[in-house]
């Protein structure tokens, strides 16, 4: 029987059910009358189903399955799917409070395979509790994964909790690539805060050969029926094996554009605006005296970095385009880095906005990230602008980013690993250039300023957010301004 | 230096390479197909082509098997095919320089950035020189290699598309089936599939079985990457999108465009209709996409099921002309109004979008649907026009002006290597918000001349 038929039984009056606003998104929701919940509308969301995914790495050590966890992990969640990892040498840290050496590993070490298989067994029971019952859509298994029979264990365990299973395999025989990884994130773990560099990379080498003899690939034929990307040489092929759904999709897309050869991306906003000067959000002005004297800067900077085949992106507005004007290299226009459009409030000050649109203003310092301006965005509809603008600077080596203060925040947020929370209150200051170069499993930030004054354009969120404050309260934290 | 911004900039509605976004590809790319016939080579040729051309990479497909039909002009039967024939085999070379020669001419002197070369080149030998000519001429070549051999897929391959083609217009069904299985054999001796080890500098996606696997070597750029998600992402299970526009709104009544005004009485009536008529069509699995604006979501209540609600689906934002009539944008910006008439596709509105700019944001929706099995889309008049633009391969030219009324439902179903559309009238009176370029588009025009194709209005 058709869900059609199922359901118009019970919404007879469907046609009379009155919408309404939601005041916050803006989303137009029916009213429910009797407090029953809406289950018949749903927002788009990148997860769309209810079944959760387990995300499994294969791989020997030291072939980057940490890297991709934290990265993948990082990504997900800012583009809203509540995702988490866990990493089964952490569970082995805490239960084997000292490493001593890569015996530990040895596959005939019964002591040592017992506290392992527990560990697997602990981080798995996390899993449960996380998708089951904290509310995540996606788990990372971080570990080496690498017998058939290890696996088989998680996929018994992942049908038994209706858990969808996804595995990421990385396969290297680059030695360069690997010892390459083993100074960047090995040498500073834990387990060799001991060593020096020549016995913690003999030791580590040792531990990699324990796993080699038991590695059973992912294989096309044998394991044909399971979901599985095999990431191989660091991306120079992939091997992609059934993949289910929207979200699994997305994730090989996104594994199949990262790469791990150094650059580093320049985040910075317009120079000072005329609008910057008279306090006023939004709109389409030009530079200000010292926003042009801070193109000029920055002109200057990028040349003494000496940055090779840089790519300079800006908006559509005016104020990105003048400012890489002044660069003095090609430079491409993207509509999606556009400022937050603020809807019915463009080009208002915030005490004009308090005026006008008391309820709004309010409503924003409450969630500022879920806000929706009436008529325009709010900062979640920003991400999913720029998730095209991310997975191209992913693919990228050398950008410099010429944007504004909301789309800049969304951007650090997703290098950062800010939450939802953090992200509408990051500071970024007019006229300083943040320099971000990825480094071990994070990202480095050089914060430059470029020494030409500005106006402070950051609201903080105010103490009180009630609807019902009063005015002084709500412009309590509005920066100075003409 | 300052002050001069270029002049790309002052012309806001002109978008040349800063459209929406920056550059796919900066050097012309040759996508070449490999397979056994009856493989899908060209079911995924004239489909990428239709993609890429919508999200505005020119592009065009070269199919060797109508240079052969030129050539050859009547097929008699497998034989042709045959290794040892060459008389024949000397001919087929020749089809493909000729080939080659038209994509370069595509290159030089028709702008095109994509161009996919659609032929079995199953041999080692036959890529050699596909490669050298493109090295010489200094574009990017990008392989999508179809293998398959489960035989019903084949068979039922044969039956779609092959027994259809002018090759086997005398044929009756079993001759030709058994003469194109013949034809495959022809090919099966001499090939040699894309090779991890001996072509691992090759750029390339392998796939396998109708996409239950892929293998993906060396992708070399941005659009490479885009064409790899797209394929990854495409099925063939049999399937249909049905389209439709929200039930007439208050303001169509006004002859206002854009704002979020709820449905008039005609539109309520619509609602229901819709709800009748998708019951009687008994769709399984059916998926419903509204917009966030209060019409669509009206609209899709009245059918009694979960939707979802996409931000992309909400309607052009005309911007400063927001709920204005046609007469009133005429009066207040004559010169938008006339730039709008001379380039609907690219013209943006101040403080707007442009239809160029929809298609952007459309694109994962399109990706999505293509995703889904049955989905039914309730959406607005500009945005319905992108969507079927992609789904009937209309160019920018034709989209802004394809026909999209009020209370009719569009049902696409795939077939072939192409689209069957089945419209449906649901018998509720709407008014007409189709505006047709008018015959005068320059500025200099006089306002009756602007308003002679405004539909009428309270």
């Amino acid at each position: 029987m058709s869900v059609i038929e199922n359901n118009t039984e019970q919404c007879g009056n469907s046609l009379t059910r009155e919408l309404t606003q939601n005041p916050l998104k803006k989303i137009w929701v029916p009213s429910s009358k009797n407090g029953l919940p809406e289950r018949h509308i749903s927002q788009r969301k990148v997860c769309m189903t209810n079944c959760p995914t387990l995300i499994v790495t294969v791989g020997l050590p030291a072939r980057g399955k940490t890297y991709i966890s934290k990265k993948l992990t990082r990504y997900l969640n800012w583009i809203d799917v509540p995702t988490k990892e866990f990493n089964v040498g952490q569970y082995r840290r805490e239960c084997v409070k000292i490493y001593k050496s890569f015996e530990f590993f040895r596959p005939d070490n019964e002591e040592g395979l017992k506290i392992r298989k527990q560990c697997a067994l602990a981080a798995l029971n996390d899993v449960r509790q996380f998708l089951t019952d904290e509310g995540g859509q996606v788990a990372v298994f971080d570990a080496t994964n690498t017998t058939r029979e290890r696996r088989e264990t998680i996929i018994r365990f992942a049908e038994q909790n209706g858990f969808k299973v996804f595995f990421v395999e990385s396969v290297c025989e680059d030695p360069d690539v690997i010892a390459e990884n083993i100074v960047q994130v090995k040498l500073g773990s834990p387990d060799y805060t001991h060593c020096n560099t020549e016995e913690a990379v003999a030791d580590f080498m040792k531990r990699i050969k324990c796993y080699e003899n038991s590695y059973q690939p992912l294989d096309e034929e044998l394991d044909r029926d399971l979901s599985f990307i095999k990431i191989i040489d660091v991306g120079r092929r992939y091997l992609v094996n059934r993949v289910q759904d929207h979200i699994q999709s997305r994730i090989v897309y996104y594994l199949m554009n990262i790469h791990i050869t150094p650059r580093s991306i320049y985040l910075c906003r317009h120079g000072e605006s005329d609008l910057n000067v008279k306090g006023r959000i939004g709109g389409d002005s030009g530079l200000s005296a010292r926003g042009k004297q801070f193109a000029d800067a920055l002109g200057q900077f990028i040349q003494s970095q000496n940055i090779s085949d840089l790519k300079v992106w800006t908006s559509q507005m005016k104020r990105t385009i003048q400012t890489a004007e002044a660069v003095g290299v090609p430079y491409e226009q993207w509509k999606a880095l556009n400022e937050i459009d603020a809807g019915v409030c463009e080009e208002l000050m915030y005490e004009e906005i308090q005026l006008k649109f008391p309820l709004e203003f309010a409503l924003r310092d409450q969630d500022k990230y879920r806000y929706r301006y009436p008529k325009g965005e709010s900062y979640e509809d920003l991400v999913q602008r720029l998730e095209p603008v991310i997975m191209e600077l992913e693919r990228q080596e050398n950008v410099l980013v010429i944007c504004h203060q909301a789309v800049m925040r969304c951007l650090l947020a997703y290098f950062l690993d800010k939450t939802a929370e953090e992200l509408p209150y990051l500071k970024c200051p007019l006229h300083t250039v943040l320099k971000l170069t990825p480094v071990a499993y994070g990202c480095k930030v050089e914060s430059v300023c470029l020494k030409v004054e500005a106006v402070n354009t950051h609201r903080d969120r105010p103490m009180n957010v009630d609807v019902s404050r009063q005015a002084e309260e709500a412009l309590l934290t509005v920066p100075d301004h003409q | 230096m300052m002050d001069a911004l270029p002049k790309d900039f002052l012309r806001r509605t002109r978008c040349d390479s800063a459209a929406s976004r920056p550059q796919f590809t900066n050097c012309p790319t040759m996508i070449v197909m490999v397979g056994l016939p009856a493989r899908g080579k060209t079911y995924i040729s004239k489909k990428l082509t239709r993609y890429l051309n919508w999200i505005g990479v020119p592009t065009q497909v070269f199919n060797l098997g109508q240079y052969r039909r030129e050539a050859v002009q009547t097929y008699k039967n497998y034989e042709f095919f045959r290794p040892d024939n060459e008389e024949a085999m000397k001919i087929r070379r020749a089809c493909a320089s000729s080939a080659m020669k038209d994509i370069a001419n595509y290159f030089a002197k028709e702008q095109g950035q994509v161009a996919v070369f659609d032929a079995t080149n199953t041999t080692r030998e036959r890529r050699g020189v596909i490669i050298s000519f493109a090295k010489e001429k200094g574009y990017k070549v990008f392989f999508i290699e179809s293998i398959c051999d489960d035989p019903e897929i084949i068979e039922a391959n044969i039956m779609q598309v092959k027994l259809s083609s002018p090759d086997y217009e005398n044929y009756d069904k079993e001759e030709a089936l058994v003469d194109f299985l013949k034809r495959i054999d022809c090919y099966k001796m001499s090939y040699v599939s894309l090779d991890e080890e001996k072509e691992r500098h090759l750029s390339f996606i392998k796939i396998f079985n109708v996409g239950s696997r892929y293998l993906v070597n060396r992708v070399q750029d941005h659009m490479q990457s885009r064409i790899v998600y797209y394929l990854m992402n495409i099925h063939v299970t049999p399937r249909s999108i049905y389209l439709s526009r929200h039930g007439e709104s208050e303001l169509n009544l006004l002859g206002r465009i854009g704002g979020d005004s709820g449905l008039s009485s005609q539109g309520l009536k619509y609602a229901r209709a819709l709800s009748e008529f998708i019951r009687g069509q008994s769709i399984k699995d059916l998926k419903v996409w509204t917009s966030h604006m209060r019409r669509t979501i009206q609209t899709a209540e009245a059918l009694g099921v979960p939707y979802e609600q996409w931000k992309a689906l909400n309607e052009i934002d005309a911007g400063v002309c927001e709920e204005m009539t046609y007469e009133e944008i005429q009066a207040t910006n004559p010169e938008e109004f006339a730039l709008r008439d001379q380039d609907k596709y690219r013209y943006r509105y101040p403080k707007g979008e442009s239809y160029e700019d929809l298609v952007h944001r459309l694109e994962p929706v399109i990706m999505e649907l293509e995703r889904q099995e049955n989905v039914l889309v309730i959406c607005h008049q500009a945005v319905m026009r992108c969507l079927l633009a992609y789904f009937l391969d209309k160019s920018a030219d034709d989209l802004p002006y394809l026909k999209c009324p009020l209370h009719t439902v569009l049902k696409l179903t795939p077939l072939a290597y192409g689209c069957k559309v089945e419209s449906f009238y649901l018998n509720i009176q709407a008014v007409n918000t189709h505006r047709d370029k008018p015959t005068d588009v320059n500025i200099a025009r006089k306002p009756e001349e602007a308003l002679r194709t405004v539909p009428e209005h309270l």
